[in-house]
């Protein structure tokens, strides 16, 4: 088991894809017991490649493999009524429940909130779902693109696009799904903690289309400053500003505020073209953007990525190279932190996966594990703790129970 | 017990712009005490509103943005210049269970309040330093805006339409990184409570992101490759993409995740001749072929008003929603049913909509109690409760320049 601050909290996670797991993983790799529950035949993750080396196997699924780290998988059936039972018997033991079905399709098994609470009085009950409990869209469907889009972060991207011709777009890969799962972190620790402080169990409700709104709340109340919607149009220019390098990399470079737009100049050797007058305020740079980009892309074209990004931090000036997986895994910066983690699996050996995004003076996170095969655990789970026989679970098998 | 998560936990908050303080707005809304150290000396970027107001800016106490991201605190100002300033911060902090500063590394411990000073006025304290690439490492001192550990992190390159550029989605950004770092902030609360031990916790910006993306950047130590940027389009799934609608900058999204969806999708179109290609009837004829189809699906949705195909789709059990702009957020009927929006009264800026936090629990309620706080405007509250000093001794500081 891992180790980290959490050691000793409780966790049953019965989430399927990625938001939910990814909460779930970052319970565990701080050292929550995170015991994953899956339906017989297995989160849909293990089916969405790519796959490690291409192996089309459901334990090698990259997705699944990173969002599952350091928990204990068991199967479970609760279409059936003995699963329901052991599903409450594995809560009353648990600190955290996370689900993420339907709403009300756990109640209906006889496994809501209200039933749980019996077995477990001091249960934080967190369902995770795409509109949330109530409201007229509370039963619409929904999956990573229409949530995106729905929250409204979306509507704002590409980020300065020339105009609005063409298409908003996501966020990269599952972003959007993984901010849910960090939203709704924040408030099972909260509701941990209380429960630690003396206070009692509860039922958290988080919607996915609000977790990711949540992080666009400047955005959409600016409709009330502007007179208008923001939109994806040529916005933030001067501060988020693109250009390639000789090499073929893009840069990132920030021209605003003013002492930003000075780094960058002194760091170039003040060529002659920063002193045009039309460069010359903030407001012409913003109404020159198009020339201005033009004289900095000769400017980044001299120079390799990384040489680029040496030179205009030198000056203390905000400059990133937009990095591949392979950049971020390569970085220095990634090496000195230590960034990357051993993770040791029985299918793939050892491999090295980005870990968490902080450092701890004390209770580190350690002891990192890889993510359980499909009912890996279920003899650990279901036969030591919970007492069930060889017999019993063979039972269980045949019966399609696990 | 008072029903909030974090009643009793006090935060001395030296960070500013977003990253820092959106996580200490986070735990704001779960009942911690948030006191916000600043200073007329280095007013925080927010409040000089220009970044996205343009000429509209009002002063540093008249800024929605700062308001944006500052709502239940209190602010106290300081100096931190002067060393008088510096050891009432350091009484501020012995009164607090967490400090939390995102200033460049090394600042803090210039102006003697690096973690090593902090631990000595109180032993069980929690530091937590956000910064663009974590406090150590060859790039530990570089400067790291919103952009730059979108970018660096590995998420701006896989953001953008397939064969152009990468985009780095600026400002969101930190509020990613709040969030991880609200969420480190109260697993060491949690820790402290086991064992009595306090901790520093050093957050690299950079690497919240790409947590965000592990399994993306995953694939290239497990198998050599790095994924790229895809648009709408999904790895399995088809159609799946955002197609535009009647009225002026309207789109919906539209995402077909099985056969049954694909039956019903073309069923609400009409069953129009195209789509009984039967080449279409599985995932992966309709994955190779999602060029065509979403040109199809296109000519069918620009018939339409965004907000009735989301009816007409979703009513049929095809996952369906508008693009939304603000606009629509603000007043769509879902929002309303969810109290996503309230408002909260400005001494300055009068009555102001801000979001409401984003989970809804039913023992603590998370919430939203005030408007941001003026520059210092709770100096004599804050420096009375927290460290004992009477109104008359806040008034001489103020004089002096110590509380400024």
């Amino acid at each position: 088991m891992s180790k980290g601050p959490l050691t000793g909290i409780k966790v049953v996670e019965y989430c399927t894809g990625v938001a939910g797991p990814y909460c779930g993983k970052l319970l565990a790799d701080m050292g929550a017991e995170v015991i994953k529950v899956e339906k017989p035949n297995g989160d849909i993750s293990r089916r969405r490649g790519p796959f490690f080396h291409d192996i089309a196997d459901e334990d090698l699924a990259i997705g699944y493999l990173y969002d599952n780290t350091n928990k204990l998988g068991v199967t479970l059936n609760v279409e059936e009524a003995t699963g329901r039972k052991i599903f409450k018997e594995l809560i009353r033991d648990a600190d955290v429940l996370l689900e993420d079905r339907k709403v009300g399709e756990l109640e209906a098994l006889g496994l809501g909130y209200e039933d749980l609470k019996k077995e477990n009085e001091g249960l934080i009950y967190t369902a995770i779902t795409e509109f949330g409990q109530d409201g007229p869209y509370r039963d619409y469907k929904s999956y990573n693109l229409t949530m995106y889009h729905a929250s409204g972060a979306g509507y704002v991207l590409p980020a300065n696009s020339p105009n609005a011709d063409r298409e908003p777009i996501k966020g990269g890969g599952m972003v959007g799904q993984r901010d849910v799962g960090s939203c709704a972190l924040v408030s099972v620790l909260g509701a941990v903690y209380w429960k630690m402080m003396g206070g009692t169990g509860q039922f958290i409700d988080i919607s996915k289309q609000e977790a990711e709104m949540a992080l666009e709340r400047m955005n959409i109340v600016r409709y009330y400053e502007l007179g208008k919607s923001p939109t994806r149009v040529k916005i933030n220019r001067l501060r988020d500003t693109l250009l390639r390098c000789k090499d073929g990399g893009y840069v990132k470079v920030v021209l605003h505020p003013d002492k930003q737009w000075r780094g960058v100049v002194e760091a170039l050797g003040e060529p002659e073209w920063t002193h045009l007058e039309m460069f010359a305020d903030h407001n012409g740079r913003e109404m020159h953007f198009e020339e201005l980009t033009e004289y900095l892309s000769q400017e980044s074209a001299k120079y390799d990525t990384d040489e680029f990004f040496d030179l205009i931090q030198a000056k203390g000036t905000a400059c990133a190279p937009v990095c591949t997986a392979e950049q971020v895994f390569k970085s220095p910066q990634s090496a000195a932190r230590e960034f990357y983690v051993d993770i040791d699996h029985p299918k793939t050996g050892v491999q090295k996966y980005p870990g968490l995004p902080f450092k701890m003076t004390e209770a580190q996170p350690t002891d990192m594990k890889g993510a359980p095969m499909r009912g890996e655990h279920n003899e650990l789970i279901y036969c030591e703790r919970l007492g069930y026989s060889a017999q019993d679970l063979a039972k269980f098998r045949s019966a399609r129970i696990i | 017990m008072k029903n909030e998560a974090l009643s009793g936990i006090k935060i001395a908050d030296f960070s500013w712009v977003w990253a820092g303080p959106y996580a200490s707005e986070l735990l704001s809304f779960l009942g911690a005490d948030v006191v916000k150290i600043e200073s007329k000396k280095r007013i925080d970027q927010t409040r000089q509103g220009s970044m996205t107001m343009g000429a509209d800016f009002e002063g540093y106490n008249a800024s929605p943005i700062f308001n944006n991201a500052n709502l239940n605190k209190r602010s106290v100002s300081l100096n931190l210049k002067k060393p008088e300033a510096v050891e009432l911060a350091k009484k501020l902090v012995a009164a607090s269970d967490v400090v939390l500063e995102n200033m460049r590394p090394g600042v803090m411990e210039k102006n003697g309040l690096g973690y090593e000073d902090l631990k000595k006025v109180k032993e069980d304290i929690i530091m937590v330093s956000a910064s663009g690439f974590g406090s150590a490492g060859p790039y530990g001192h570089y400067a790291g805006y919103a952009p730059i550990f979108a970018a660096f992190g590995g998420l701006a390159n896989l953001t953008g339409y397939e064969g152009g550029e990468p985009n780095t989605m600026s400002g969101v950004m930190d509020l990613r990184v709040g969030t991880m770092t609200a969420a480190a902030i109260i697993a060491a609360l949690i820790y402290r409570e086991k064992t009595g031990k306090g901790m520093y916790i050093d957050i690299s910006s950079s690497e919240c992101i790409s947590s965000l993306v592990g399994a993306e950047l995953l694939e290239y130590p497990m198998n050599g490759t790095s994924p790229t940027r895809m648009g709408n389009k999904d790895e399995i799934m088809a159609p799946h993409n955002v197609y535009r609608c009647a009225g002026d900058d309207r789109w919906i999204s539209i995402a077909v995740g099985s056969d049954q969806e694909w039956k019903s999708l073309k069923k609400v179109m009409g069953e129009p001749e195209w789509a009984q290609n039967e080449e279409y009837d599985d995932q992966h004829g309709r994955w190779v072929n999602q060029e065509e189809l979403d040109r199809h699906i296109s000519e069918w949705t620009v018939q339409y008003k965004d907000y009735d195909l989301m009816h007409m789709l979703q009513d049929e059990g095809v996952a369906a929603m508008p693009s939304f702009c603000a606009e629509q957020i603000l007043s769509d009927p879902h929002m309303a049913a969810r109290e996503k929006f309230i408002q909260v009264e400005h001494p300055i800026l009068g009555k102001k909509w801000v979001m409401t936090p984003p989970w809804k629990m039913s023992e603590t309620p998370a919430k939203i109690y005030k408007a941001s706080p003026l520059l210092g405007e709770h100096n004599t509250e804050v420096f009375g409760e927290w460290v004992g000093l009477s109104a008359d001794e806040v008034a001489q500081y103020e004089a002096d320049e110590v509380i400024f």
